[in-house]
């Protein structure tokens, strides 16, 4: 299906992933799949208790096994120069790195076993047979002393508002007041976090899946006191990320302490079942969500309140109630966070983190609230239309959402919706549901940059340490690089994944695309600058005299603005003026200014059916469309795929995925993939997501908002009210599942 | 004690002496042989990144002792294409995106290929979600990965299958 959205000669092509053929031959090789000369493989024992301390290891009987190189403990564990519980920026998290024989959470790392092979090292973790001295165990939602945190998310604001909130109930005509619970979620990348690490003096070579390179090498740096240029840091191929390698984890780093035990290059892979806990989830909510409206369904008041957890030992609070402070209009609006400690792991940023268990709660609650009304839920978000940002009062610096609505609307044919619930079946008896959410997430950026070079053979070279994770970086970045200096995009070499190359940002929280390519832009942008610069004060040259302004880059040539004819190749100007090549830097960052200004999130409108068994309460996804405005597509055939991507992580937060701990021993209970559910191919229905078109010329100079995470927003809420729709039972504990319709 | 074993893969033979009898089939082609390709998500039978032909049909090859494969033919995801010919299902998936971050994809490839020699799903996209279950992709590209099995199951049915041909057309 040919798709034309021409923005440029590269950038809103629907272009093939560059890096399919690699991923498609085997030949992509992802972090596990280096092998230094001379490597040993590493394995970890992990607690099975979840607070306490670590009493014994049998040592002798690991070392013992044949193959055993070494048990690393906190006995001989290597010194580290800085604590890893050292809490210097936002985003360091405290780690376990075998310092003491303390345990915090189950699944936490208590010693490492390197081996000449993986058997030889999986035996010898099994040799170990720990004893702890364990302590009583607390993991329950709101178990203990409840807080209200210093911030949430990442740095947001704990309470945020505007407007009299009791005034506003006081005056509402109809009022809901709902408690809704999400559960706890692991991102579980199919790809397990991995380190193959090889040292050489105080230099290290590492390969590791993460998502923020540099952020990396500076951790490792400050960890093992060494300069972060001694560190090199290379990820060419992530195999999935969600937030859980944002930031090295602890097993990665213990590799590298094992490498540096035995004096040789170690490959340490993470059990899968080894990833409940050190690697980071998204905690369990209670959101508590107090509406009143008038009779026409505007809300008078939007009390959005949430708990959550986080761990003994650290802080990272699931900012649920963020979304609410953005999204939909109120005469007053109260967002509140409360936080309660577990004997877990650390939470972390996952997909979409606060938005997509916000978002279920909010979608809902607005259902919920349409039904005492007697309104369509279409018709309650239109009447309360965000026009300008709530509680800000800021514009929006672009926002399609009453687009977005109608066309996704129009497709999935909304307006036959009857309103009230059992209404519908198919042809087999199952009852039929339709549900609609609205999906939001902000237009943030970080701060990156990239070196654009032109070479004497005319071509182009772009390089920054961006990370693809599969959203497309080989390819849209090469895109944006490929306009920028005016090439065609099989003339533009790109190279990512590198921690010697510029600083690349964070792939992360929907920025990786906005900053890293406008970072690329401006690069480009240099580069031509400077080839520019050559020609014009060059008599031999046709552009001579033209002034910096004068020329324009197409085709691999530079051309007068005033007179196309007149042209010259970048090969010709680099030759004539005997220079190998010519390279710029360039930023991205977000504009403080604008920034201030505007208002910047992407929006969008989901539309879910589903299909339930009336005697046994199954419950299948059939049809999903999404319609999302998200400023400039780069790569719209790349961007559907993310869309797809979200929506199917909306499926799973709402019918699928939850994390069950153990209340007495804190252990997690169905920590694999067999037992903790995942959307697999046949709970995946037909899906439809609509590139609504929106320009943003505030966002970025590229108009690129990030599209990574919004389609779990939404989803999630439409699948719950469509749910609803087809039975006419209200589900507040995510996920839904047929026990909760029959009860 | 060792353990001498011999395979063909990908079309060629390898001798192998074996130190170890809990060697498992996928621990072998990563760690001993250098084919990569295949992945471990899980090492227990559970995501499917594993998948591989083991004579010709779709296994986890987490789960298979390679001792017990004395003399068996394996293809991985190296073996697939034709020099620089792609496969019909590597193609495919190409086309319709179906990956993201190609983590999971030798395993989806593999089963494509096994699946559609098993003949059992026909040109049906239920019956090959169904079928495909048992390779997870948490990046969610299930939508892609349904399309190009149905192009590619197209494809290799040859002329003669008439309404498959169609399904691909549909799909284009």
């Amino acid at each position: 299906m040919p798709e034309r959205q021409r923005h440029g000669a590269s950038i809103g092509q629907p272009l093939t992933r560059r890096d399919g053929h690699a991923k498609i031959t085997g030949a992509a090789r992802y972090s596990a799949d280096f092998r230094p000369e001379g490597l040993a493989h590493a394995v970890m024992a992990v607690s099975a208790v979840a607070r306490g301390r670590v009493t014994h290891l049998d040592v002798a009987a690991a070392e013992a096994h044949p193959g055993v190189v070494a048990v690393m403990t906190p006995q001989n564990a290597p010194a580290l120069a800085q604590s890893p519980d050292l809490k210097d920026n936002p985003f360091a998290f405290r780690l376990d790195l075998l310092q003491n024989d303390g345990v915090r959470y189950a699944n936490q790392p208590i010693a490492v076993v390197i081996a000449e092979t993986l058997e030889a090292a999986t035996e010898g973790a099994a040799l170990l047979a720990p004893r702890y001295d364990s302590e009583p165990v607390s993991v329950a939602l709101g178990a203990g002393e409840i807080f209200r945190p210093e911030t949430v998310g990442a740095g947001s604001a704990t309470d945020e508002g505007s407007g009299d909130l009791a005034a506003g109930m006081a005056a509402a005509e109809t009022r809901i007041e709902a408690t809704y619970d999400t559960a706890a979620q692991y991102h579980n990348a199919l790809e397990p976090h991995a380190s193959v690490a090889a040292w050489d003096g105080d230099r290290l070579t590492l390969y590791t899946p993460t998502q923020a390179l540099w952020i990396a090498k500076g951790r490792l740096a400050g960890l093992f006191g060494i300069p972060p240029e001694n560190i090199h840091v290379v990820c060419h191929y992530l195999g999935g990320g969600f937030g859980s390698k944002g930031f090295i984890a602890a097993p990665q780093i213990l590799g590298i302490m094992a490498a540096k035990l035995v004096g040789r290059p170690v490959k340490l892979v993470t059990r899968r079942e080894q990833m409940f806990g050190p690697v980071g989830h998204r905690a369990a909510t209670r959101q508590t969500l107090k509406l009143g409206a008038s009779r026409d369904g505007t809300l008078t008041a939007l009390d959005h309140h949430t708990l959550t957890l986080t761990s003994r030992h650290d802080d990272f609070i699931e900012p649920s109630g963020i979304l609410s402070r953005h999204l939909y209009a109120a005469g007053a609006i109260a967002t509140t966070h409360a936080v309660s400690r577990a004997d877990i792991g650390t939470p972390i940023f996952m997909r979409a983190p606060g938005e997509a268990s916000g978002s279920v709660a909010v979608e809902s609650a607005l259902d919920e609230l349409a039904l005492e009304l007697d309104l369509d839920p279409l018709e309650i978000r239109l009447r309360n239309y965000a026009e300008v940002e709530p509680i800000t009062h800021r514009p929006f610096s672009s926002k399609a959402l009453r687009e977005c609505y109608a066309q996704g609307a129009a497709r999935f044919g909304w307006a036959a919706r009857p309103r009230q619930p059992r209404q519908m079946r198919d042809a087999d008896g199952l009852l039929v549901g339709w549900g609609l959410g609205t999906a939001t997430y902000p237009a943030g950026m970080m701060q990156g940059e990239a070196r654009a070079t032109i070479r004497a053979d005319g071509t182009g070279l772009i390089e920054t340490a961006a990370q693809d994770m599969g959203q497309g970086a080989w390819t849209v970045l090469a895109q944006i690089g490929a306009d920028g200096l005016g090439l065609p995009i099989t003339q533009v070499e790109l190279r990512i994944g590198d921690s010697n190359l510029p600083n690349g940002g964070l792939a992360g929280g929907s920025t990786g695309t906005a900053t890293s390519g406008t970072a690329v832009d401006n690069a480009a942008q240099g580069a031509i600058a400077a080839l520019a610069e050559l020609a014009v004060n060059d008599r031999a040259s046709p552009l001579y005299g033209a002034g910096n302004a004068g020329v324009t880059a197409a085709d691999g040539r530079l051309a007068r603005r005033d007179d196309p004819a007149r042209s010259e190749s970048f090969g010709e100007i680099l030759a004539r003026a005997g220079r190998t090549s010519v390279e710029a830097k360039g930023q991205g960052a977000g504009d403080p200014a604008s920034r201030k200004t505007y208002a910047m999130h992407a929006h969008g409108a989901v539309y879910a059916e589903v299909k339930v068994d009336p005697d046994l309460g199954q419950i299948r996804v059939t049809r999903l469309v999404g319609a999302f405005a998200a400023g400039r597509i780069i790569n719209p055939h790349l961007v559907r795929s993310q869309y797809y991507g979200g929506m199917i992580w909306g499926v799973s937060l709402a019918l699928h995925e939850h994390a069950l701990l153990d209340p007495r021993s804190g252990r997690v209970m169905n920590g694999n993939l067999a037992e903790y559910h995942i959307p697999v191919n046949a709970d995946v229905p037909a899906m439809e997501a609509i590139l609504v078109e929106e320009h943003d010329p505030h966002v970025n100079p590229l108009g690129i908002k990030g599209v990574g995470e919004i389609g779990i927003t939404g989803t999630a809420g439409a699948i719950a009210n469509a749910v609803w729709h087809a039975t006419g039972v209200r589900v507040r504990d995510i996920p839904i599942t047929l026990d909760k319709l029959l009860g | 004690m060792s353990f001498p074993i011999t395979l063909t893969v990908n079309g060629v033979r390898r001798s192998v002496v074996l130190e170890d009898a809990r060697v498992t089939l996928l621990d072998l082609l990563r760690e001993r042989l250098d084919l990569t390709g295949a992945k471990k998500g899980c090492d227990r039978g559970q995501c499917g990144a594993c998948t591989i032909l083991l004579d010709g049909v779709r296994v986890n090859a987490c789960l298979a002792l390679a001792v017990s494969h004395d003399g068996a033919s394996i293809t991985t995801i190296e073996g697939l294409a034709a020099g620089d010919a792609l496969h019909p299902v590597q193609a495919a998936f190409l086309e319709h995106d179906g990956f993201q971050c190609g983590f999971c994809t030798p395993g989806q490839i593999l089963g494509a290929v096994g699946l559609i020699q098993e003949g059992q799903t026909g040109g049906d996209p239920e019956r090959v979600r169904e079928g495909m279950s048992g390779n997870l992709c948490r990046c969610g590209a299930y939508a892609g990965i349904t399309d190009a099995v149905l192009t590619a199951h197209a494809a290799m049915s040859g002329p003669d299958v008439l309404p498959g041909r169609q399904l691909a057309e549909d799909a284009a």
